[in-house]
Parts: C-alpha cells; sequence; structure tokens
C-alpha cells in the first residue's frame, strides 16, 4: 500500500462540467425522485451542462456479480456506455450507482493492466453495435459531483441541516457503499481509509457527522446475500449490525451515496420492526434514510414530496419537523399529476407518525 | 404478530466479549496463571487420542472458556481421557490436565 502523507492525495479529480450522466436501473424504483433531482440541481440551481442519455443501459453490474453476465459481456456493455458519452460529445462520465461506479472503475482498471482486454473489447463494440470505443477523461460518481459542488450549493442553501426548535446541527450518519473507494481506494474522495465525500456535504451545510463502532460495515446488500431468499438472513444481520451500532448516538438520519445501501437500511428497518419488534430511531420509529440527493434537495428547499420522499420505508416526517420544512401530509400519496397513488398499510417502524399525524384525501 | 417473510435475521457468530460473562473465566486464570501463556499452537489438540477418534478439540475448548463462551464446554471436556500426553508435548509447559480438572469443576453447574 502506498503511503499518502497529505489530504491532498487524498483527493480525486473531479470535472467542474459537462458530465455525461449514466442513470442507475434500480434506484429510481425505490428512490425516484433523487436523479431528477440531481439533475435539476446541477442543471438549473448550479447551471452545469449535464446529459442525461435515453438510450444507455443498464451496466450488467448486478448480473456480473451473481455470475450471471460473463466479464467479456460487461466490458462490451461499458464500452458501448463510452461510446455513447463520446457520441454526445462529452468526456467526463458521471455515474449515479456505486455498484456501476465500481464496474466502471474495475474495467478502465483491467483495460489499463492488460490491454489485450481493451483490444478484444473494441473489437466485441464494433462488430455488436459498429462503435468505436473511446475511455473517458474523468470518471466519477454523482456523489462526488456533489461534493464537488458542495460549497456552491452551501451559498444557495434555504434550510441548513440544524434543528430548527434546538438550534443545534442535525445529527447523521453517513453510509459509503463499499463499491465506491474499498475496491480501488484511490477512486474515492478520502480513499478507503478515510470517505469524506458523504461527511464534506454533511458539514459544509451544517450537520454533524456521527461516528459510530461500525460506520464503515457493509450495508448487508451483497449480490448473493439477498438474491437468494434464503440467504437473506445475512444480509439483514449486517444492517441489523450497524442499526444496533448507531443507535446509542440518537442520530437524526442516515444519508447513503449507494442505491443499495440506502434501499437496504431503509427496507431492513421496516422488516426488523415487523420481525422483532425492534425500532432504532427516536420515539419508538425507525430512522429515516434520505439520499445525498434528497439532503441536497431538502437543503435547496425543494418539496420533500418531489424529491419522492413518500416512498421510504421508514417515514420521514420526524425529520423534516426537525429541519423545519413546510409540507402538506395530505398531499403526500398524490401522485405528479394529483391523483391518489394509495397509501400503503400501517407499519411497526411507523406506527408513532401513523397513528396521529395523517387524515388523508382519498 | 411477527410476519415471516421467509428468512430469519442470522444470529452473529463472533464472541463478544464485551456482553460475556467472564467471572468464571477469570477464576480460572486466577488459580491456573500458566495458561496465558498457551501460544494456541495446537500441539494438544494435535496429539490428543481422544481428538483421534472424536470431534474433541481441546485448543478450541479453552479458547472458548477463556472468553466467556462455557456453553457445552463441560461436556465436551467429558471426553478427555486424562492420558496426559498433552501436557508432555505443551511447547510453553502448561499443565494442561490440570487445565481440563480446573474447568470441569469451575463449570460443572453449566
Amino acid at each position: 500500500m502506498v503511503e499518502r502523507a497529505k489530504w491532498a492525495e487524498y483527493e480525486k479529480a473531479i470535472a467542474d462540467d459537462h458530465f455525461y450522466y449514466a442513470r442507475s436501473c434500480i434506484r429510481q424504483n425505490f428512490f425516484p425522485g433523487s436523479e431528477k433531482a440531481f439533475l435539476d440541481i446541477l442543471k438549473n440551481k448550479l447551471g452545469k451542462d449535464i446529459y442525461d442519455d435515453p438510450i444507455h443501459t443498464s451496466c450488467t453490474g448486478i448480473g456480473y456479480h451473481s455470475d450471471i453476465v460473463p466479464l467479456e459481456t460487461i466490458m462490451t456493455v461499458v464500452a458501448r456506455q463510452f461510446a455513447l458519452m463520446g457520441e454526445a460529445g462529452y468526456e467526463n462520465f458521471a455515474t449515479s450507482c456505486i455498484t456501476s461506479f465500481g464496474i466502471y472503475t474495475e474495467i478502465l482498471h483491467t483495460w489499463e493492466e492488460f490491454p489485450e482486454t481493451k483490444e478484444r473489447t473494441a473489437d466485441y463494440l464494433m462488430k455488436a453495435t459498429g462503435r468505436e470505443l473511446v475511455v473517458p477523461k474523468n470518471l466519477a460518481h454523482t456523489s462526488d459531483v456533489m461534493y464537488h459542488f458542495r460549497k456552491d450549493i452551501a451559498e444557495k442553501m434555504v434550510r441548513p441541516l440544524v434543528n430548527v426548535k434546538t438550534g443545534e446541527p442535525l445529527r447523521v450518519v453517513e453510509h459509503i457503499g463499499c463499491h465506491y473507494a474499498k475496491i480501488f481506494p484511490k477512486s474515492g474522495v478520502g480513499g478507503s481509509e478515510f470517505p469524506y465525500v458523504l461527511a464534506g456535504m454533511i458539514e459544509s451545510w451544517g450537520g454533524e457527522v456521527v461516528d459510530y463502532p461500525e460506520r464503515r460495515h457493509c450495508c448487508g446488500f451483497g449480490f448473493r446475500n439477498y438474491l437468494v431468499q434464503a440467504n437473506r438472513g445475512y444480509s439483514i444481520a449486517n444492517s441489523q449490525k450497524k442499526l444496533e451500532s448507531m443507535a446509542p448516538y440518537r442520530p437524526d438520519f442516515i444519508v447513503c451515496n449507494c442505491p443499495g445501501c440506502s434501499m437496504f437500511l431503509d427496507k431492513w428497518q421496516y422488516a426488523i420492526a415487523e420481525m422483532e419488534g425492534i425500532t432504532y430511531g427516536q420515539r419508538g420509529c425507525g430512522i429515516p434514510v434520505l439520499t445525498y440527493e434528497e439532503m441536497a434537495g431538502l437543503v435547496l428547499g425543494y418539496d420533500p414530496w418531489e424529491l419522492g420522499m413518500q416512498m421510504h420505508a421508514v417515514d420521514v416526517e420526524p425529520l423534516l419537523n426537525k429541519m423545519g420544512v413546510e409540507y402538506d401530509p395530505s398531499a403526500k400519496y398524490l401522485g405528479k399529476s394529483g391523483k391518489y397513488i394509495g397509501k400503503p398499510a400501517p407499519t411497526v417502524v411507523n406506527r408513532a407518525v401513523e397513528a396521529s399525524v395523517y387524515k388523508l384525501r382519498g | 404478530m411477527a410476519l415471516n417473510f421467509g428468512y430469519n435475521i442470522s444470529k452473529p457468530r463472533v464472541i463478544d466479549i464485551d456482553r460475556n460473562n467472564l467471572r468464571k473465566s477469570v477464576e480460572i486464570i486466577r488459580e491456573l496463571p500458566e495458561l496465558q501463556a498457551c501460544i494456541g499452537c495446537g500441539t494438544c489438540t494435535a496429539s490428543c487420542t481422544a481428538g483421534n477418534l472424536t470431534s474433541f478439540n481441546f485448543r478450541k475448548v479453552h479458547t472458548l472458556v477463556r472468553r466467556g463462551e462455557y456453553q457445552g464446554a463441560y461436556e465436551e471436556l467429558n471426553k478427555c481421557m486424562l492420558c496426559g500426553k498433552c501436557r508432555l508435548l505443551c511447547p510453553r509447559g502448561i499443565n494442561t490436565r490440570g487445565v481440563i480438572m480446573l474447568i470441569k469443576r469451575k463449570l460443572g453447574d453449566f
């Protein structure tokens, strides 16, 4: 391991403008407003150029990590994404998913270490799609991009991460996806030793980062651990280990930069509460789990239902109340067109909120 | 009523010394402090006559006991025939037969 002497060596190069945006294949189901919010913040709040390409595909990372998609295939799929970026006239690749980011980083390193694999992929790409292989000048995860512009966002901040009743900073647990910097430490801000990408945002926007014993433990997403139903006990046990470790520090919310982590830390709280009756948040509820786009959206004054926060398993209202966010409870389950989208059944993890706050218009 | 999702929450297999009751373990070490000199080489287990024919593993048992994992230790140590070969071979000169007798005495009610 190369020892790094100063913080500058833990920073990574992140482009300033002109990004090609690669979406995640799963997070629009679970956190549907996050990617839209990211695009809106970059385009309209920060005035950056970012291209949301409708014809790129999944990176097939989930298939790759579950031994269904072979290495040559995923390399060709990734090469196609890069080729699309080149055709659109961009050089900076920004990906929304941590698994994809790990895949892109891994493949770029493989092409560098074993040039014959790059040649073979270029050949496959040409035969399959008639496209030329290009390599991005800069590869960043979208949380890197958000981190890069954290001070610009802080200047436009409407609601800092502060409890409006007490005036104290909100206590935030940050969770970094394993594939962000644990595979290639230099690919992340702060490396795998001091990941600062989310902590930097939290500190810039007025919050307080919670340090707890299992801070760097995996969320339990691990593909093999949840794809097979019988194995899900391992997955949920990892989340529970983290939740048990962070609960004594009374965090106000959890923020993640990985689609899987935010999904599992959120949904497993529901499952643990239903199976064992245990909740880890304050006043008998769960701990709200946000994506970093949702956190940035709240800070910049977006409506929580515009951000898709009604889709969380753990209700976010306790956090919204602490931050002083004005929201319409009756609009929670109204879709974009104003049509009622249906209300989930009451759950143990949200019992305190469900019982008292809502009077839905059906 | 708890919902059944088709799986359970796996229990951790780590030994949590902070949660274990170390009272008996401390007593054992106090009475036979030489046990602390164990380097975990496994000579005792490799030379064990009982272990040759059964799953008995003396190194595993006394390591678990020292960490407060007493469950089943007494029954396990009943497999020992007290032949003393492990004591002859222990590179740290630990009275292993004495350790076995002491653990059984201390954990008889577990």
